[in-house]
């Protein structure tokens, strides 16, 4: 597949930006300026990245827990992301849903989700309302390992094939629903294998490396966009951190976390690019200087916001 | 005017609806060619075409979300249960999903949906077909849950849940299917929240809803000839309530005794009688009376079955206790 050096710089500052991100919130976490759980998605940004980068704003997705790397990716602002795990007026959500609620729906995105596998049939609902009014758009839905065995991933997929919908479900597999290794939730290696069972094609692919993500997550996309159904694609990774912020990982292996590690996506995809000679390290540093910047505007934006008022939330549990 | 049954006008309202919406979409079990097992969607494939009218695999989880996704983008899906038993398996959907999202959102999107049920004994179809479990529903905020009791208010309030922009549980009632009334015809509205004096009276309250509404006026009227008059006060919306009707009511008569087929504990009677305590108390010249069934799981047996179902003769007695 042919992929121009614009968009491979596109895809290397989405990841750089992910990461940034959530560091600063980590950071931001820990000296108690931030409030609830927070789920980080450090390790991988490649999925997010190499995702959303086939899909445009008309495209919709339905997040998870651990979300906030699908909305930037998606399109979210990391200023109204942040003033939103502030908790303040100006965020997505006005406040009310904090880091694992985060959406807009201008920018195609459903929601992250604090239930595990929940937003792979709404996104299945998503994909109906696309093809009921006739557009060639997608809904994605991202759920992770551990959410391949609930009853939301057999009902979903199942209704997805037979109604022959356009939608790619992604799973991120990264070794662990909270602590428990995947050896420990289901006696299949690959997700993937799955969906034989419900007639749909099934792909795993590396899930650190931004390219192949990408390159089969456009097959996926067009395949739903010229009405061929639903695809499975396992992006296989691992989470750098604990499950959320204060979790003392006891249950990682530190072999298996140094290897990983060393298979970082946004370091391997450096490596990449530079070998290439599609860029220079200045040029690389630039980028992240340049996220960095926006990283802080976006801190400083979501510090200075106002406060909702607290009489605020007996708005909005109804429309009018 | 013109007299057709409880099925019928629920039908009728949809239908009507679909018309005037393209919008509007059913899914849901057997809603297509089977027109669903009560007959709800009868024909109304061959009329909307199997895009409108979706048939959907077994998976009351992966319906309701569709629904949810759907209406985020704006359709407005009405989607159906069968029985409303089988509601209890996709419990996350419609709490954590449906109810939510708006205000989790911030107030960005509205889900404009509908899921219409089925509840209600008498029928010998046992623990898991004959349950009313409408105060699961009253108690989450974002959900509106709304019953019939006639024909015709099935037709005004199915209108009405579906041209709503917020989750709707319709909960029709599988023993009123049969019953005929007048129903208004062509386009027929009754607002959500509002409540309908179905007697007047001056010495006692009854407050009910869905099948429960025929059973108070059937005691109402042997109340009537013992001298004490009896005011039914069908609910219809128990979420929003019209709580004005019934403490307007508790007024006049100073009096007011629940109706509800559904299990007493917990129930959506005792809202009612907290309300009625809180502000209504000065009003009250007896306590307040639920007529319930027992705490129990719904039995096969009919004599047992009987002994659970709230009947004409309990509400009587309910009401005459009101005068010892």
């Amino acid at each position: 597949m042919k992929i121009g050096k614009d968009k491979m710089l596109n895809l290397y500052e989405i990841m750089v930006k992910i990461r940034q991100f959530e560091e600063k919130a980590k950071e931001l976490f820990l000296s108690g300026e931030l409030g609830g759980f927070l789920h980080l998605y450090n390790g991988q940004e490649a999925i997010a990245a190499g995702v959303c980068a086939n899909l445009t704003d008309k495209d919709y997705i339905t997040s998870t827990h651990r979300g906030h790397g699908h909305v930037i990716a998606k399109g979210g602002k990391v200023d109204r992301m942040m003033a939103e795990l502030y908790g303040k007026a100006t965020g997505y959500n006005k406040g009310r849903g904090g880091s694992m609620h985060i959406a807009d729906l201008d920018t195609g995105i459903l929601g992250a989700n604090g239930i595990v596998g929940a937003g792979m049939p709404i996104a299945v609902g998503a994909a109906f309302a696309l093809k009921y009014k006739g557009s060639n758009n997608v809904a994605i839905a991202f759920f992770g390992d551990a959410a391949s065995n609930r009853g939301t991933f057999h009902e979903a997929i199942n209704m997805a094939s037979v109604k022959n919908l356009p939608v790619v479900f992604i799973c991120e597999n990264n070794g662990f629903g909270i602590s428990t290794p995947q050896s420990a939730h289901q006696i299949i290696k690959d997700v993937s294998v799955r969906a034989g069972s419900y007639g749909i094609p099934g792909i795993t692919v590396d899930g650190n490396d931004v390219l192949a993500v990408y390159e089969n997550a456009a097959l996926a996309v067009s395949r739903a966009r010229k009405g061929e159904g639903p695809t499975l694609l396992e992006c296989k990774t691992w989470r750098q951190y604990g499950h959320f912020i204060g979790d003392p990982e006891k249950y990682k292996d530190p072999e298996d976390q140094k290897k990983w590690l060393e298979r970082d996506p946004i370091q391997k995809y450096e490596e990449k690019l530079l070998t290439l000679k599609l860029v220079t390290m200045d040029e690389l540093v630039a980028i992240k200087e340049n996220v960095k910047r926006s990283i802080e505007e976006a801190v400083s934006f979501g510090k200075n916001s106002p406060q909702p008022s607290p009489k605020e939330i007996y708005t909005d549990i109804y429309a009018k | 005017m013109k007299k057709i049954t409880y099925l019928q006008a629920m039908r009728e309202a949809v239908r009507l609806e679909m018309i005037r919406d393209t919008n509007v979409f059913i899914a849901g079990q057997d809603v297509g060619v089977m027109g669903s097992s009560f007959g709800q969607t009868a024909k109304l494939l061959q009329e909307f075409g199997p895009q409108r009218v979706v048939d959907t695999p077994i998976s009351e989880t992966a319906t309701v979300s569709l629904a949810v996704g759907a209406a985020a983008l704006g359709l407005r899906p009405l989607i159906t249960m069968e029985f409303m038993d089988f509601m209890a398996v996709c419990m996350d959907e419609i709490i954590n999903q449906a109810a939510k999202m708006r205000y989790m959102l911030g107030g960005k999107t509205k889900i404009p949906m509908v899921i219409e049920t089925l509840c209600g004994g008498g029928s010998s179809a046992g623990a898991q077909h004959s349950q009313c479990l409408e105060a699961l529903f009253t108690h989450i905020p974002g959900l509106k849950t709304i019953t019939a009791s006639t024909p015709a208010d099935a037709k005004g309030l199915m209108a009405s849940a579906i041209r709503d922009d917020n989750p709707v549980i319709f909960i029709g009632h599988r023993g009123l299917l049969a019953n005929s009334g007048e129903v208004p015809e062509g386009e027929y509205i009754i607002p959500l929240g509002k409540a309908d004096i179905k007697r007047s009276g001056s010495d006692v309250t009854i407050v009910t809803w869905s099948a429960m509404v025929q059973k108070s006026l059937a005691a109402a009227e042997l109340l009537a000839k013992e001298g004490i008059g009896v005011e039914v006060i069908d609910l219809r919306s128990l979420i929003p309530l019209d709580k004005e009707c019934f403490l307007n009511s508790m007024g006049k008569t100073g009096r007011l005794v629940i109706v509800h087929e559904a299990v007493g504990t917990g129930g959506f009677g005792a809202e009612i009688a907290a309300i009625a305590c809180d502000e209504g108390f000065d009003l009250l010249d007896a306590p307040i009376k639920r007529v319930t069934a027992p705490f129990t799981p719904v039995p096969f047996n009919s004599n047992m079955e009987k002994e659970y179902l709230v009947n004409e003769d309990k509400i009587f007695q309910a009401v005459k206790s009101l005068y010892e």
